[in-house]
Parts: C-alpha cells; sequence; structure tokens
C-alpha cells in the first residue's frame, strides 16, 4: 500500500516519462490539461502506465473525473485500499 | 510558361553519414554503411540474411526523448532530415499557407504496427498505446514535418514501394507548378530493419545473402550481385518557386527542371525486361524539363544490385539517352548505402542535386567485374563533372511497377 506522497512521486516519473515535463512541477492542485497541458492521448497512456504501476484499474469513464493530479492520487489509493 | 522551381535546402540521414555534409563526404569517398547485425531477434527467428545498413546516427542526436517517443522510427527520420533541410534553405519568413509538405514511405510505421501486435497477445488490449494510430500510419512522416514546419498548404503522402521518395518530388514540383503552394518540404523515410520485412524480402530472393561479407553486399552492376541490402534514413529538400527564392536572395543549389511517373502494367514486383516504362519515364522527365540527352551528364541508378533488376534499367537509360549514354557518369549509390526503400529516391535527390552543384560524381563502390549486358560508364573513383550547362537524372522503381524519374539542371 502506497502512500499519497508515494503515489504522487509514480505519478510525476509517469508523467515525467511520457511528456518531459519535469517531476516537480507535477504538484497535487495541478490540472493536467490546464496547467500541465496534457492531452487526452498522453492522459490515456499515462492512465494505462498508472494502472501498471500501482496495480490498480481506473476505468476509462472515470478518467475524465481526474482534473487534477490530487484526484488521481486520490482514486488510485482509494483503489489500492 | 510554367513556373521554374528550384531547391534551395537539403537535408539526410542515411547509412553513410547523419546529414548532408558528412553523407556527400563519404559518397565521394566511397564507404560502406552495411554491418553485421548485432540484434538477438536475428538468431531468433532463423533469419536467413545477418546484415544490413543502419542509420549512422540515432535520430535521438536531433530530437528530444518526448518527441522521439510519440513518432515512430521512420517519422523520426523524416524530422531530422527535414529540420536540416529546412534550416539549409535559411527561409526566415513565410506564408504558412503557401508551405506544403510531401513527405513519402515506402512501408510505413511497421515497428510500432508490429510492437502494438506484440503488446496486444502479450498484455492484452489495455496496454496498446493511444499513441499507435498515428504513429504507425504512412501519413506520419508527412503529418509529423507539417506539424513541426508549421507547413499549412497540404501535407502529402505519395506512396509507390521503392519510388516512393522520388515521386514525392514529383508532386512537389506540381504543387509548385500549379500554384498550391511557393514552397514544398519533399522527401522519403523508411525504418524497415525489423525481422518481419527482413524475412518478407529475403523469402522472395530480393535479398543479398552474404553473410560473411556484408560490406561487400550491395553491388550493382557487379558480375556476383546477389541482391539488395536493406538501409534506413530519410532525405528531404526544399523546392521553392524561383521568384520566390530570388526575392529572398537564396542560396540556389539547382533547378528542379522536370520530373515524371509511369506505371508498367507489366507484372506486380518483376521489372519489365525491355525497361518500357522506365524508358517512358526517363523520355518524360526529360520532356518536362525541356533537357536533351546531350545536356546529360549524370545518372543516379536505381541499381539496387539485384540481377534482375538492374538490367532494365540500362535498357531504359539507352533507349532515352541513345549514344550520349556513352557520356554519362552513372553511379548506383545503393553499393554504398544500401536500398533504403520509400526513402532511397528522395536521398538520391539530394545525392543528384548535391552532384550537380559540387560538379563532382558520387562513388559506386564494389563493382570487381561488371556484367558484360550492362557497358555503363559507372563511377567508381569521384569525378568531376563538366562545366557549363549540366543536367543529371535519378531514377526510383518500386513494387508495383512504378516508376519515377527526376531530372536536375545546374543554374
Amino acid at each position: 500500500m502506497a502512500s499519497n506522497e508515494e503515489i504522487l512521486a509514480g505519478l510525476a516519473e509517469i508523467v515525467n516519462e511520457e511528456t518531459g515535463l519535469a517531476t516537480e512541477a507535477v504538484e497535487m492542485d495541478k490540472s493536467f490539461t490546464e496547467d500541465l497541458d496534457i492531452d487526452s492521448i498522453s492522459m490515456m497512456t499515462i492512465v494505462v502506465n498508472a494502472e501498471e504501476k500501482f496495480g490498480v484499474r481506473i476505468p476509462d469513464e472515470e478518467v475524465k473525473n481526474l482534473k487534477t493530479v490530487g484526484d488521481a492520487v486520490s482514486f488510485i489509493a482509494s483503489a489500492q485500499a | 510558361m510554367a513556373r521554374k522551381v528550384v531547391i534551395t535546402g537539403l537535408g539526410a540521414t542515411t547509412p553513410i553519414g547523419g546529414d548532408v555534409p558528412t553523407m556527400w563526404k563519404n559518397a565521394l569517398k566511397g564507404v560502406s554503411g552495411a554491418h553485421t547485425l548485432e540484434d538477438d531477434w536475428v538468431a531468433k527467428y532463423e533469419l536467413p540474411v545477418h546484415f544490413a545498413a543502419r542509420a549512422s546516427n540515432p535520430a535521438t542526436e536531433v530530437l528530444s526523448r518526448v518527441e522521439a517517443k510519440r513518432m515512430d522510427p521512420s517519422t523520426q527520420f523524416a524530422v531530422v532530415a527535414s529540420r536540416e533541410a529546412w534550416a539549409d534553405a535559411g527561409i526566415t519568413e513565410i506564408d504558412h499557407d503557401r508551405l506544403a509538405v510531401a513527405f513519402a514511405t515506402g512501408i510505413g510505421g511497421v515497428w510500432t504496427l508490429l510492437d502494438a501486435w506484440d503488446t496486444l497477445r502479450e498484455k492484452g488490449p489495455r496496454r496498446v498505446l493511444p499513441m499507435t494510430v498515428p504513429m504507425l500510419m504512412p501519413n506520419g512522416p508527412a503529418a509529423a514535418v507539417s506539424l513541426d514546419l508549421g507547413a499549412r498548404a497540404g501535407a502529402h503522402t505519395p506512396v509507390s514501394a521503392c519510388a516512393s521518395g522520388t515521386e514525392a518530388v514529383h508532386m512537389g514540383l506540381d504543387l509548385i507548378r500549379s500554384g498550391k503552394a511557393d514552397v514544398v518540404v519533399c522527401g522519403g523515410a523508411e525504418a524497415a530493419i525489423h525481422p518481419m520485412p527482413i524475412a518478407a524480402f529475403a523469402s522472395m530472393q530480393a535479398l543479398s545473402r552474404r553473410n560473411d561479407d556484408p560490406e561487400h553486399a550491395s553491388r550493382p552492376y557487379d558480375i556476383d550481385r546477389d541482391g539488395f541490402v536493406m538501409g534506413e534514413g530519410a532525405g528531404a529538400l526544399v523546392l521553392e518557386a524561383e521568384e520566390h527564392a530570388l526575392a529572398r536572395g537564396a542560396r540556389i543549389y539547382a533547378e528542379l527542371a522536370g520530373t515524371s511517373v509511369t506505371a508498367d502494367a507489366y507484372h506486380i514486383t518483376a521489372p519489365d525486361p525491355e525497361g518500357l516504362g522506365a524508358t517512358r519515364a526517363l523520355k518524360a522527365a526529360m520532356f518536362d524539363g525541356r533537357i536533351q540527352p546531350e545536356d546529360v551528364v549524370h545518372v543516379n541508378a536505381h541499381a539496387t544490385s539485384t540481377p534482375v533488376g538492374d538490367k532494365p534499367e540500362y535498357a531504359a537509360l539507352k533507349a532515352a539517352l541513345g549514344k550520349q549514354l556513352d557520356s554519362v557518369a552513372v553511379s548506383a549509390t545503393k553499393s554504398q548505402m544500401g536500398h533504403l526503400l520509400g526513402a532511397s529516391g528522395a536521398v538520391e535527390a539530394v545525392l543528384t542535386v548535391m552532384a550537380i552543384y559540387d560538379r563532382k560524381a558520387p562513388v559506386t563502390i564494389n563493382l570487381e567485374n561488371q556484367d558484360p549486358e550492362i557497358p555503363l560508364d559507372v563511377v567508381t573513383t569521384a569525378r568531376e563533372l563538366p562545366s557549363g550547362s549540366i543536367a543529371a537524372l535519378s531514377n526510383s522503381f518500386g513494387f508495383g511497377g512504378h516508376n519515377a524519374v527526376i531530372a536536375v539542371r545546374s543554374i
């Protein structure tokens, strides 16, 4: 079971790998689209990589609710619980 | 009178150089880009061919990691070559609505396609990357170049197997002459050194099997030629309406005088043994460029090094150029870099432009015993081309009976 900090750090690595954004830029209150400029195709890649990394399933219909990095961290944490 | 079209920028990434200056230096020296493949899949799949001519420089020397991740290797090569050509042209101000792209590939994103199929079978549909479709589509290189340079007058992808790169140059000329664009970035890219295409080309007996001596395997016109050598990379040219180039005081390499495309309608893979389709293409390109046989001093031949392919091209050159052929310096540059398939015509167009601009014909290596049925004047050490107004031709032929020819004239 990963802590929120661990999930954030793991997610930041995935975002960096996909987009080249610095891991420090990936903060809880940042919006994937507005702040991080991540398009829908990159978002799906990030989701699938997060599923593998954290051993969870993020349904397609859930992805549109993951507006901020914090939303994703919370979802992954609850899915792991 | 048709708009005159000139060439103002060149780019290339090939097995004998990752940019035009390096490639040209090596092309005049005569080097081989073919080497034994170290990949474990050669033994794993018991491939009958153990070598190929890989691009000498990885695309990641130019592209960022994130850029490269979203592109099939063929598209990576296209962007590398077109960025070099664009920088070389030195265009600082452009109406982007008048800038077009014509970028070809023979096979397209074969690595992406087959990797995705492996992923689907091994890990399931969820793991198939969302970027798979834009990465595998054959228009991927043209689209990426258009996006990279902001070319909005259309992004086109002629596909005609190993004639694709030359057909892209042909299309570029048409786009400018017809007034649809003032500047066109054209070229071809290929990245098919993957076990499946190697197995498939080997299966049709098209590849050389000289596994113990890769550097000497590509030997166009030699009596002991036994097939082509797979190469990879890209070539790119910036074509420009002459008035557009003159207005900005551009350095002009040469005039793209004429082009043509014909089809054999003879056999799906075998060339017409009499080279009739190639003859028509040669004559049409010369007519299009108002070029007489006696203007032609150099030919960059298709010459892939297959036993059946090299002869009909000779017949076609003889039919189109007549006795002038005795005075034509013929270069078979696939001897050095192998066969870049859909990129070959574009890279050879770059070499042909450099030959006219530098007035030197590049080298054909590995010609030890010339096939007596192909009595061409083959350039085996770099040769000076005459002064004055001169012209050169570059031929490409592709499976499907495609013939494409471009004619380049000195300015």
